[in-house]
This record gives C-alpha cells, structure tokens and sequence, in this order.
C-alpha cells in the first residue's frame, strides 16, 4: 500500500502548550487507521491538521506528494473530510445539509440530488430530506454528518470518534457504514477512539497516541500484544485496568486490578494483563440482581454527563467505571451524583489484553 | 379638545379618500429610508462579519464604539451633517445639501451603528464549529463566512428592521440636511413636524397614523415570514 498521506515530525503548539510533539506518520491508501488514546491525548488535532483546517507549528504535511501550506491548503480540502465528534448540522433540512459539499463544488442539481438521495439510503436515513436537521436525535445527526462527507467521495475520510456519544443501535448501523465505505468505496479512512472494542473490531492499523505522540503503530493484534508497554497512559482510557491474572476453579480468569476490584473474564490467563470492558455491556441496578453475571459491584455515582438520549455515569466502585444508560432509565430509576448503585456484567463482555 | 377630535376626523377622510399629498410624502418616506437601509447593509455587512469573525487587538473598543453610537441624537448628526455638505464644508462640492441625497446618506450613516451591533451579535452567537464544517466540506474562507452569515439570518433580517425603524422615525437628520421642502424633501417625520407647527393638524394626525401603522406592518410582515417558514418546516416533517 502506498503512503497517501505524510507527517514528518508534526509539532503543533497553542500558546505554550504543546499538543503534538514531533509526530511523523504515513497514512496508507484504503487503510482504516484508528487513532487511539485518552482524551487530551492530541487525536483531535492530529485529524484537524489532516483535514487541512490548521496547519502546523513545526514539521511537514504531504498529501499524494504534494507538500500542504498556507497557499494550498484551501484547495486541499476538497480532497478530504472531517466529521466532528461533536455534531454540526447547517439550520436547514437534511438534504441541504448533505448537499453542502456538493453545491460549494458546483456539482449540477441532477447530479447531487441522486448523490444525496444515495447517501441517506446508505446511513438508513432514507424518507428524513426534508426534515429540519436540528430536530434529530443526536445519532441521526451524526448519520447526517456521515452522508454530508460521504457524498463527497473524498480521497480521506476523518472520523473524530463517530460514535462517542451514541446508543447501540447507532453505533452499529455507523460501524457498519465505515466498514462499507471503505471496502466498497475504497476511501482511506482515519478515526479517532478511546474505545479499546471499537479500535480492535474496525481498523486496518492502530496508532497509539498519547501526550502528543505515537508510540507505537501496527496491525490490532501486534499492537494490543504490545499494549502493557504503554498501558500507564491508557488507565485514562475508558474502562482499561491494568492487572494481575489468576485462573479459578471454574476455568476463568479472576484478574484483580486493585482497590478491592476483581473483574472476571472467560478464558485462561495468567500473570500482568489488561483488562476492557465496553460500557455498553454494563448494566445499572439499585440492588445486587440475581443473575448469571458474574461481575457484580457496589459504588457510588462520582460524575454524570447527559448526552442527549444517553446518560454517561463513572461510578467509583474502588476503580472507576464507565456506563452508558438511556435517559428513561436515569430518571425513571431517580438516579443523581453520590447514588449507590450495582454494577452488573458478565464474563464474556470482559476484554483480556 | 375639539382640535384633537377635529384632527382626527380631518385624518380618518384623508387617509381613506387617498389624498395625493399625503401618499406622495409616504412614498419619498420609504424611497428614502429604504435605500438609505440597502446602503448601511451594503457596507455594515462585511463590517460586522469581520469584526464577528476575526480577533484583532481593539475588537471589543471597535464593538463598543459602534454600541455607543446607536444612540447618536439625530439632531447632532443632522448638523454635523449640514456643516460637511454646506458650500463651505469639505463636501460641499457635491451640493447635496437641500436634497434627497442628502437625506439617504445622512440615514444611513445614522443607522449604520445600529446595523452594525444587532449583526455583529447575530454572527457572534453562531456555533463557531460552522466555519470549520463548511471549510471540512470544501468551503473557501469567503464561502465559509457566507455560511455563517446564512445560519444568523435571524440576526440580519433584525438588524435591517431595526435599521429602517429607525430610518423612518428620525427627524433630525431629514429636517437639517434635507430641509423639508414640500414635494421633494418632506418626509413623513418632517411633514408632521411642519404640519403641527402650522396648526394643521388633520394632516399631522393623518401623517403620524400612517407612520406607526409602517412601523406595525413591517414588523407584522416580518413575524408573519417567519411563522409561515415555520409552519412550511413542520408540513413537511415525514410522520414516523
């Protein structure tokens, strides 16, 4: 595969703080390439500079050879795409949203209207042109943003965590869509996730960032196999603890992750692990359920972040914990900062690294 | 109190018979203001996009300059105005002075701060994520800003009303430059003026009625705009 885009010793400085510190890295053609880190890591940045938005304190940016400044970067632009994590929708309708890109490219109506009915078909969107775009849930707007940057069949497409703030069921029809734009259409994909389960399952590459830098790059499994080197930095990823792994008696792994906290994992492990866990397999309970779960935790609601038809909780059960319930389910469980609530989830859902 | 009732009666028939007189003083009204509107839009536009869109040092003095000037008395500016279009003043050349040019200008360098404010406050509250989403999909920097401007429409359609309310409704700028000569340079503020002054006061009434019921109609007309789009947004929701 050939380089499509290059980063040569990238450094991007605001005021004096330093956000990307001498990143060099070559994006591949057709690859999905996840940036994974902690927020704060500098990922968002990192996608800004390869949209073309800003340029770079120091270093050098390529795209198909050609080197990217203050003079070119205008017309660069038309070459790639940038879905924001958080969603921007124009106050028009649908279609107008989707059809942006194409009308700035002087693309005749005959044209994009096909482009933008297609588009919407592809994110399950069909039947919605005429709805105003602000009235939607917050995961079709993000489907809206996926179309708006689809139907501009850019050589690169950038995803600023597509589905940090999304239910299940979008998350998926959105997994979906990536993984079908880039088999089908071949577009070179590069997304950003602090999601472990979402950087294992999609991409071609990871890219660890952290601080501002790569430290380590490759395919999912060379690099997951070397994440205990960099673990320390992603303790701030969600739901990620480090370990010590111990089989039991009934053929699983106990792996305690300190401050009283043992999680159990299918599977047989032994010694310094990791340990994930997607927030979306944990369940919430005001009692200790009976169930076939074998993780069952006791803690107390440290932080709540309403995120539109979702409601993100960390509850500290000794280490902190991330889960994502609906916005019914928090109110009708009358649930606020300093509640006590059980932490339910089974074996299977635990991701041993 | 028998003037007032007289007055009013005096109004009501003229008003309703369509006197000549009086529409013609309505029309020059609208010509006037309106276009001195069109001339503040035409140069407070890329004005207050600049001021809204970019950070410079100075920004919030400039912002704070032009909030001061709304309330600018006519009067004031009427007379500055007549001192620099007078045959000895700097612009004196151009012998506007006395005539309708004189009012346009002298409206729209009045209305311009208040153009300026309402639309600089419009673009400013935009999320300021559109710029970059319309830049991410393929947006030049001008296009961008266009963009932004669309999404404080609102804001832009206010900041012209506003404007021409206030246009309509000065006196001192029309009366000072414009000398209120009847059939040419009489507005409907001026003609009131001189009206009253002469103790006619059916066509005072008359004027003044006519006036307000502008002010209500385009305001009316504006809301009832706005309400339609709404209606044509909701109509067009595909039911779930």
């Amino acid at each position: 595969m050939t380089a499509i885009v290059k980063l040569k010793h990238v450094t991007k400085t605001y005021a004096d703080k330093t956000v990307l510190d001498s990143v060099s890295l070559q994006v591949l053609d057709g690859e999905i390439l996840a940036l994974l880190g902690p927020n704060g890591s500098g990922k968002s940045t990192l996608l800004r500079l390869l949209a073309f938005l800003e340029e770079p304190t120091n270093g050098e940016i390529s795209f198909q050879g050609i080197t990217i400044d203050g003079r070119n970067a205008e017309q660069m632009r038309l070459q790639s795409s940038l879905v924001f994590q958080q969603t921007v929708m124009f106050n028009t309708s649908v279609y107008n949203n989707v059809a942006f890109g194409l009308k700035i490219r002087k693309i005749p109506k005959a044209t994009y209207d096909e482009e933008v009915r297609n588009a919407l078909r592809l994110v399950k969107l069909e039947g919605f042109e005429n709805y105003p775009a602000r009235k939607l849930s917050g995961g079709e707007q993000q489907r809206v943003s996926i179309a708006r940057a689809l139907v501009l069949k850019t050589k690169l497409l950038l995803l600023d965590e597509p589905t940090a703030n999304l239910d299940p069921k979008n998350s998926g029809i959105l997994e979906e869509v990536i993984a079908t734009v880039n088999r089908e259409m071949k577009t070179t994909i590069v997304m950003a996730t602090h999601n472990m389960f979402q950087a294992k399952k999609l991409p071609t590459r990871i890219a660890l960032i952290e601080d501002g830098r790569i430290t380590e790059i490759g395919a999912p499994a060379d690099v997951f196999g070397k994440l205990s080197k960099n673990i320390a930095g992603f303790a701030a990823l969600e739901n990620t603890f480090r370990g010590n792994a111990s089989v039991t008696s009934e053929d699983t792994t106990l792996v305690d992750v300190g401050k009283g906290v043992k999680v159990e994992a299918t599977g047989h492990c032994e010694g310094e692990v990791s340990v994930f866990v997607n927030p979306q397999d944990i369940i919430v309970s005001m009692d200790a359920l009976e169930s076939s779960a074998r993780n069952v935790f006791k803690g107390t609601i440290v932080e709540i972040v309403d995120l539109g038809a979702l409601v993100k909780l960390k509850v500290n059960v000794g280490r902190l914990f991330v889960v994502q319930i609906t916005k019914r389910s928090f109110a009708k469980m009358g649930l606020n900062l300093n509640a006590e609530v059980f932490l339910v989830f089974k074996a299977s859902s635990v991701q041993v690294i | 109190m028998v003037d007032v009732l007289a007055g009013l009666a005096k109004a009501l028939e003229l008003i309703l018979t369509g006197d000549p007189l009086i529409y013609d003083i309505i029309y020059r009204t609208l010509l006037f203001s309106g276009i001195a509107t069109i001339l503040a839009a035409l140069w407070g536009t890329p004005i207050s996009m600049l001021i809204a869109l970019r950070d410079f040092r100075g920004k919030a003095l400039v912002k704070a300059f032009f909030n001061s000037l709304i309330g600018i008395p006519t009067v004031v500016l009427g007379l500055v105005l007549y001192l620099v279009f007078s045959k000895g003043g700097p612009l004196g050349f151009l012998e506007l002075l006395f005539t309708p040019g004189a009012i346009i200008l002298g409206e729209a360098i009045l209305v311009t701060p208040i153009l300026i404010s309402i639309m600089t406050n419009a673009i400013e509250a935009v999320d300021p994520q559109i710029m970059n989403l319309a830049k991410t999909l393929g947006a030049s920097s001008s296009q961008a800003s266009v963009a932004v401007l669309k999404e404080a429409l609102n804001g832009v359609i206010l900041s012209n009303i506003a404007s021409f309310n206030r246009a309509i409704a000065e006196l001192g700028v029309a009366l000072l430059v414009g000398g209120n000569i009847a059939g040419l340079t009489d507005v409907l503020t001026t003609a009131i003026s001189r009206y009253t002054q002469s103790g006619d006061l059916g066509f005072a009434i008359a004027l003044g009625i006519i006036l307000m019921i502008i002010v209500f109609v385009i305001n009316g007309i504006v809301i009832m705009g706005r309400k339609a789009k709404w209606l044509l947004t909701v109509w067009r929701m595909p039911s779930s």
